[in-house]
């Protein structure tokens, strides 16, 4: 059959449907199967080449190696996962670490009752050994009570005529008892009392037990969390959602090709993620690492790989980022609170420690405080990680058996 | 000649109530570029799926090949092509990284270079998935499919929303992949794509085929390869019986406020229907002859149109 140009043309003009003309009767004589091989035309000249000889052939990891590369690709070209991963944590480091570094020695504001003795009392705390830390004021009675009721006074003291001291301070209150205290003992002492033993005192400014140092640990922890849950579990739905995973399931691909290929960079950016956070910790606050970097980097990559367990069991039925989006916000959100990334979770009831101490992120982040501001061997955190590696498997076998490709 | 895609009281039901495919039987030969044409909700997709092993049927069975999903899935997702409905490519990763991810899978594929020069995609090899056009997005998803050297490619509605250029595009993709030797399958709700593309199809509606052949003969089926279409003022009942014994006329239909007549000859049949209007003192308002289309097929067999939602 030859391919005639014009043909071509006829066909391309035509339309799919509707009313026509009259002059449309002249393609009657055409035979749609004429038509068919007449736009062979329009074929590109690059066609006609004729195949390169080589065939390339695919070892067993090719799949693999692809998959993890689009992956690695696919984050450093999405800037939010960078502020999130990388910039946040370090932002929240620098915040938090310096809003409670050098904090101020805490001034007790005391209010003498005016009176004949109220000027003298100042007096007496001025030149006492803890004059830095108490400032007075003389106020009348009743300023001096409204002051302590709204908390701009820890302490009030009524100096007596007969040269004694009253206290008006609240026991529930820690900086009043601090006051009392601290306002005892200066007036005792200007009154001429001596300590019956010699003490000395040292103070203590060692890095290791500063909030940042504690701190900078339950970051690391919150964002091998974070990272673990989203970078699986959001990438995850999002895939399901835009059918690339049944697209994927559509070619010979190797299931756990894929899984591992998504293991794999999670663990790669776990090691930036630690690596960053340490630096950081240690170039601006001048922490010490204790633990040895292998152990550290160990433990994050089992708190790694576990949250991506999780990740991917959250990920398992999802069809939607909003719906996958709620989920990962409900797993992370008691782990926020209670698992003593910004304060310690000896705060909370001795009942529910048990509950708090079985959580994956309690347990990261008990273990990466012990080896990196204590210097724990691996070994001694024996619990803690197979608390994690329990909860990575558990959450893995079942999102296993429930994981929907389409 | 060899069977590529056989399949034999296909049967799905979804959540045990919605019953998407009915007894659907399929023979469709090495070579052939084989279209199931249909309204949208039609059961294309399902049974489309099914054959690409992506869906369990709920009955029936399925040989690729002479090969089953069941036994040979792996061997099967080496040799066949799937372009889905709608899939969205990472945006991210550039056309070449897209095709040598989806080349990476299989163990002999196309040199990537080959199947971009096929697709037109040579000058946005470098671009992000995410520039593409929508036709540039869809030719890559057929590459993603044909990077791997299939000898059967399933394509799933492959120019819905696509502009007319990017279609024939396509369509030409599709036709140097049948010269090859390659065995087409694809689903579409558009007739010209059918009527061009397809040596055969298969009319489906409600999850059955209701028509099947060559599309020359589903339209000779009509009882004639033209239709005259007019309308007349005044004529308040429509009197298909006097339409229907002019000569020639095979079959009479009202569609739209137009009298629709298949017929073999217009020739014959026009001159006599121009003195039937004037007899009845009426007025012709419109009158067009086309050639008969699957469209007139489809409509003939169900009473409604392809594209009725």
């Amino acid at each position: 059959m030859s391919e005639g140009a014009s043909v071509g043309h006829n066909e391309n003009s035509r339309t799919t449907d509707g009313v026509g003309t009259g002059a449309r009767a002249e393609r009657s004589a055409i035979d749609p199967k004429e038509l068919l091989v007449s736009t062979a035309v329009e074929q590109p000249q690059s066609r006609q080449e004729t195949r390169p000889s080589p065939v390339p052939r695919n070892g067993r990891w090719a799949g693999f190696r692809h998959l993890l590369q689009a992956r690695m690709l696919e984050l450093v070209r999405e800037r939010e996962v960078i502020f999130w991963v990388f910039v946040f944590p370090l932002l929240l480091a620098l915040g938090l670490g310096f809003a409670f570094r050098d904090k101020p020695v805490a001034v007790s504001n005391v209010a003498i009752i005016s009176g004949p003795r109220a000027s003298d009392t100042v007096q007496m705390l001025g030149h006492s050994p803890s004059r830095d830390s108490v400032h007075a004021n003389i106020a009348d009675e009743q300023a001096a009570m409204r002051g302590f009721r709204l908390g701009k006074y820890d302490l009030v003291v009524r100096p007596s005529a007969e040269g004694g001291f009253e206290y008006r301070y609240d026991p529930s209150r820690p900086e009043s008892v601090l006051a009392r205290s601290l306002v005892n003992d200066a007036l005792q002492r200007m009154s001429g009392r001596r300590d019956a033993v010699a003490t000395t005192v040292v103070t203590s400014k060692e890095p290791g037990s500063r909030y940042i140092d504690f701190l900078i640990p339950g970051l690391l922890g919150m964002n091998l969390m974070n990272s673990g849950m989203w970078g699986i579990g959001f990438a995850l739905v999002d895939m399901r959602q835009r059918k690339l995973l049944k697209r994927f399931v559509a070619t010979p691909m190797r299931r756990s090709d894929f899984l591992m290929a998504l293991a794999s960079s999670r663990l790669i950016l776990m090691v930036i993620e630690v690596g960053l956070l340490l630096g950081f910790g240690v170039l601006i606050f001048h922490m010490r690492v204790l633990g040895s970097l292998l152990t550290i980097l160990l433990i994050g990559a089992i708190g790694a790989v576990s949250f991506g367990g999780l990740g991917l069991l959250t990920a398992s039925r999802a069809q939607k980022i909003e719906s996958v989006s709620g989920l990962i916000n409900i797993v992370m959100m008691p782990m926020w609170i209670f698992s003593g990334v910004f304060f310690s979770y000896e705060r909370f009831p001795a009942v529910v420690q048990p509950f708090i101490k079985a959580l994956p992120l309690t347990a990261l982040n008990d273990a990466l405080r012990a080896t990196i501001l204590e210097g724990s061997s691996l070994l001694s955190q024996t619990g803690r990680i197979s608390v994690l590696i329990a909860w990575g498997a558990l959450s893995f076998l079942f999102a296993l058996r429930w994981f929907r490709w389409t | 000649m060899a069977v590529a895609i056989h399949c034999r009281d296909l049967r799905k039901i979804y959540d045990g109530k919605v019953e998407a495919v009915r007894g659907l039987n399929l023979e469709i030969h090495a070579g052939e570029c084989f279209g199931l044409l249909g309204p949208n909700g039609a059961g294309k997709t399902t049974t489309i799926e099914i054959l690409e092993g992506l869906l369990e049927p709920t009955a029936g069975e399925v040989t690729i090949l002479g090969q089953t999903w069941k036994r040979q899935a792996r061997e099967l997702r080496e040799k066949i092509g799937i372009s889905l409905q709608e899939t969205r490519l990472s945006e991210k990763l550039t056309v070449r990284e897209t095709i040598e991810l989806f080349a990476s899978f299989f163990r002999e594929p196309r040199p990537a270079d080959e199947v971009l020069t096929n697709m037109q995609l040579t000058e946005k090899v470098d671009a992000l998935v995410g520039t593409l056009s929508g036709g540039q997005k869809q030719r890559l998803a057929v590459a993603t499919a044909l990077v791997g050297s299939p000898k059967v490619l399933f394509l799933d509605e492959p120019t819905t929303g696509l502009d007319p250029q990017s279609r024939r595009q396509l369509w030409d993709i599709v036709r140097y992949f049948q010269r090859g030797g390659g065995t087409v399958l694809l689903t579409t709700h558009y007739m010209d794509e059918a009527e061009r593309l397809c040596d055969r199809l298969a009319i489906v509606d409600h999850g059955q085929i209701i028509a099947e052949g060559t599309p020359g003969e589903l339209i000779e089926r009509l009882g004639g390869h033209h239709v005259i279409e007019f309308a007349v003022s005044g004529n308040s009942p429509e009197p298909t019986g006097a339409w229907q014994a002019l000569p020639g006329v095979e079959s009479v239909r009202h569609d739209d406020g137009l009298v629709c007549l298949s017929v073999r000859e217009p020739h014959r049949t026009i001159p006599a229907l121009l003195d039937a209007v004037d007899q009845r003192r009426e007025q012709l308002e419109h009158l067009t002859t086309r050639q008969a289309s699957l469209e007139d097929v489809f409509v003939r067999l169900t009473g409604r149109h392809l594209r009725d939602e």
